[in-house]
């Protein structure tokens, strides 16, 4: 990569600033799908990402090619368009985020993704699969892992920055059917991590696979999830969706300011309420934390090339910064975060809400289920839908159970949960200690035009929400 | 030398050093895209994307091993970086287990399939597009693409297709969440096309001026245009029409495939290939029929086949990863003109946002209005709504409250671009329906 750093700085000229973002990428999936292997997917991916400022224009070019004539073309076409929207620009120049000092970055990894032979690594996999199959009525069945490896340089006339990711995300899944009722319990896909392979072993994934298909046959004989307002329990696996979809995306700066309003949609949040706004209970603490680097989205530097640092965006409850990257910023005049990112060498950096945690507080899981008289347990996604403004939703997870005196009952199937969520945060009642906390995180985060899916990470503690409109399936 | 020659060029090096026995099949995703957004009728984000992404699979037996890499369109480089790749699968393919849903064309079938038309300028456009919106919020992307897909085989078989399209998809904003969405695709830029579409944006943003109408929650007559169908069909589709789906039981469409449930006679979807904007060919080298019909008077007719499914279920392959790619509801003789009167009173959506499953094993479907819907009465239009959710199952609007189908349709192009802009599209009537359920 720094032999095309020395060859885009040749030829790179006739312009007042520019920027070069390298990346190089390996990934693998590999799977065991009824005691098949699925094709393995390998993918190697490089390209370089260009950006120029040239009088009141910037452009920018992505380019497979990283010859000199290629480095040569793509410097062209972003010129190109830099002049051409020289007069439509909607920024001046100087608001377009430059790096400050140079860095480096590298994901934390004990055993390599190479330090286990393929042979074993499908081993692992042909061991954990048939696991899952508890009974004939387990119809469909998968065991995988998917590996990624990105290099990626940020180079400016003033800085370089360096860094070097590894992420993991394993996966199991089962499906049980019974004539046309069919449910589907999962594990893994969104417990993604920067972490090498000794994570496996951390988190049991060949044991795993036996819950994982119990689950799904109990979800079978279970009971429709009752309709009614009950308290809710939402374990991290739901938390990290709701997080997510209700606090991060309405808290995206580029949202506030705009940018999104054809696609992915606009806020409820205006800038007027930071500083201020009551978001939530006062037990809502909400950290932007790119430092714990096990998590899926920790980084050194964002790819505008701002170091990335812990903030809190909600703090008892009071919204306090939004989420946005330098560029962002300026435009708003208030502080944000740095989480200007790109998906790809491919495209350019936007605001996105890396990892964004809810912070613990004190109560076990025993006493937060201890806490409520009839209320219902809600664990891992499985349906999403949010108002373009990020207010009305409707949720939907794997796997209930209820809660009835202060003690766990029955499996329940089809939970479904909607709410407003300006009401909602500000109903939680209830927030789990540090022993309930997990990472998670989702690589498809989808925003941004042209397209983009990137990887976020969400930690939480299991938390409690006081009367929630819950259902189940009405078929 | 062209990007097709140079794919071919590659893909006969590779061809050139097949072991005995051995079959490569080769494969070219690439675009050569201008891409543009918007915000207040200003560019905030333009820029240019060149990639070529090759795929290689090395077939030995029933042994395999394929990948994807990034190629940079230097043919000496390529080569190198190619023959490399062959190495590496070589040596994966030799340590893998025999794989018996493995399958590929045998039967040698070329083609060539490339539009005449020249791209547009997507400066002049973006020039032209700030013109025509002067005053207006308008917030949007425009995307002018080249798009290219290549297959060749060890078995002397050639596919190529290249076309040029452009996307451009807008909203003019009245106020907060209230907006007129337009788009405007093909092939051939008409700078007087995108005008027009531009003065009716201007003329439907007055209604949006009047103050919106909450509803409550319930049940209400409804007309869902073109669009507004089309998002619960790419929801319907993550699963619905894929055999492999329907063979393990998590397709939405059990019911229909078990025939307990029935639609509505006159609902007719067909994977119309023949009339989409989508390859001919798979990357294993199968041809696409002509058409698929998927439901036929209401029932389920057939289902989507890729090649691995075919070779697991024994059903002729039909399609590349069992997901429409050109979508086709058949009309019905509903006129687009008559349809307020026949609404007379309830809804008109334009847009349906975020959709996703309710219940799976109901087909239903939860999602949101979005943009500009408005509340009719006695035919005629009166005022924006504040967004709602419904919450329906599609056996029941596609079924017993079906009211009628448009004899208009739209072809909608899809927009996409995530990792590369898609060759994807659907035709469709709008639909009037009784009773849609609104929650929120």
């Amino acid at each position: 990569m720094e032999t095309v750093v020395q060859r885009f700085k040749r030829v790179v000229g006739g312009v007042d600033h520019w920027s070069l973002r390298l990346v190089e990428e390996r990934a693998q999936r590999l799977a065991v799908r009824q005691g098949t292997l699925e094709p393995i997917e390998n993918q190697w991916n490089s390209g370089a990402h260009i950006t120029v400022v040239k009088g009141t224009g910037m452009g920018y070019a992505a380019t497979s090619d990283l010859s000199q004539a290629g480095l040569v073309e793509a410097l062209r076409r972003a010129v190109d368009w830099a002049q051409a929207t020289a007069s439509l620009s909607l920024l001046p120049p100087d608001e377009l985020a430059r790096p400050q000092r140079s860095g480096s970055y590298r994901s934390p990894v004990r055993r390599t993704w190479d330090s286990m032979s393929l042979t074993a690594k499908l081993g692992l996999l042909h061991e954990a699969a048939p696991r899952l199959k508890r009974s004939d009525a387990i119809v469909d069945w998968q065991a995988s892992l998917y590996f990624r490896a990105t290099q990626a340089i940020l180079v400016t006339p003033e800085c370089e920055i360096e860094q070097q990711f590894e992420f993991l995300i394993p996966g199991l899944e089962a499906v049980a059917n019974r004539a046309v009722e069919t449910q589907r319990r999962s594990f893994g896909y969104d417990n993604g991590v920067q972490a090498g392979l000794e994570y496996l072993d951390e988190i049991g994934f060949c044991d795993q696979a036996e819950r994982v298909g119990e689950e799904a046959l109990e979800l079978l004989d279970a009971p429709n999830c009752p309709a009614g307002t009950f308290d809710l329990l939402l374990l991290p696996e739901q938390m990290m969706l709701q997080i997510h979809e209700s606090i991060g995306h309405p808290l995206e700066l580029d949202r506030i300011l705009g940018d999104e309003r054809n696609y992915a949609g606009t806020s409820f949040v205006t800038l007027d309420m930071f500083g201020h706004y009551q978001y939530g209970s006062e037990l809502l603490n909400v950290s932007f934390d790119p430092s714990n680097r096990r998590q899926l989205a920790s980084y050194g530097f964002d790819d505008e090339g701002t170091p990335a640092e812990r903030e809190f965006v909600i703090k008892q409850g009071i919204l306090l910064r939004p989420l946005g990257g330098a560029t962002s910023q300026r435009r708003a005049g208030m502080a944000g975060v740095a989480n200007a990112r790109a998906c790809q060498w491919n495209r350019p950096a936007i605001d996105r809400m890396a990892n964004l945690n809810l912070e613990p507080r004190d109560s076990s899981i025993a006493e937060l289920i201890g806490s409520i008289e009839r209320g219902v347990l809600m664990d891992t996604n499985r349906s999403w839908s949010i108002d373009d403004s990020r207010n009305k939703f409707q949720f939907g997870c794997e796997y209930a159970r209820f809660i009835e005196d202060g003690e766990l009952k029955g499996v329940l199937r089809n939970p479904n949960y909607r709410g407003i969520s300006a009401n909602f945060w500000r109903g939680l009642s209830a927030v789990g200690d540090a022993s309930t906390v997990k990472c998670m995180g989702t690589p498809t985060c989808g925003k941004g035009e042209p397209n983009q899916a990137i990887h976020v990470g969400h930690a939480s503690p299991a938390c409690v929400f006081a009367n929630v409109d819950v259902f189940g399936s009405t078929g | 030398m062209t990007l097709r020659e140079h794919f071919f060029s590659l893909s006969q090096e590779a061809m050139a050093r097949s072991m005995a026995g051995e079959v490569l099949l080769c494969g070219l995703r690439s675009e050569d895209s201008n891409y543009v957004r918007l915000n207040q009728n200003r560019v905030r984000q333009a820029g240019h994307v060149r990639q070529l992404e090759f795929s290689l699979q090395a077939i030995m037996g029933r042994r395999h091993a394929s990948a994807q890499c990034m190629f940079c369109g230097e043919l000496k480089t390529d080569r190198e970086r190619l023959l490399e790749l062959l190495s590496e699968l070589r040596a994966q393919r030799d340590i893998l287990e025999e794989d018996p849903y493995l399958l590929y064309a045998t039967e040698v079938s070329s083609s060539e399939r490339i539009a005449s038309e020249a791209p547009l300028d997507a400066p002049s456009a973006i020039t032209a597009i700030t013109e025509a919106a002067e005053g207006l919020d308008l917030v949007g992307f425009f995307a002018s693409s080249l798009i290219y897909r290549g297959f060749a085989n060890s078995l002397d078989q050639r596919n190529w297709f290249e076309r040029p399209s452009f996307v451009f998809d807008w909203s003019c904003y009245a106020h907060r969440d209230k907006a007129v969405k337009s788009r405007y695709a093909g092939v051939q830029w008409d700078p007087e096309a995108m005008q027009r579409k531009m003065q009716a944006a201007r003329q439907d943003l007055a209604l949006l001026q009047r103050p919106p109408r909450k509803i409550r929650p319930g049940n209400y007559r409804a007309y869902l245009a073109p669009t507004a169908v089309a998002e619960l069909l790419a929801i319907t589709a993550w699963g619905g029409f894929s055999l492999k789906s329907q063979r393990t039981r998590q397709s939405p469409l059990i019911k229909l495939a078990d025939g307990l449930k029935v639609l509505d006679p006159r609902v007719q979807m067909v994977e119309n290939y023949e009339q989409g904007v989508a390859p001919g060919f798979t990357s294993a080298g199968f041809i696409k029929p002509p058409a698929v019909p998927l439901i036929s008077a209401g029932r389920l007719r057939s289902s989507l086949v890729s090649a691995r499914s075919s070779q697991e279920y024994g059903i002729a392959v039909n399609a590349e990863h069992e997901s429409p790619e050109s979508l086709d509801l058949a009309p019905g003789h509903l006129s687009a003109a008559d349809v307020l009167a026949r609404l007379d009173t309830g809804l008109y959506i334009n847009n349906l946002w975020y959709c996703n499953f309710s219940d799976r094993n109901d087909w239903r479907i939860t999602g949101m209005t979005r943009f500009a819907c408005f509340w009719v009465e006695g035919g005629e239009v009166k005022q924006p709504v504040e967004v709602m959710r419904f919450d329906d199952s599609l056996y029941l609007l596609l079924g017993e409250r079906l009211l009628g189908l448009t004899e208009e349709r739209d072809f909608i192009l899809d927009g996409s671009t995530y990792h590369q802009h898609s060759a994807a599209s659907m035709r469709l009537p709008g639909v009037l329906v009784e009773d849609l359920n609104l929650t929120l």
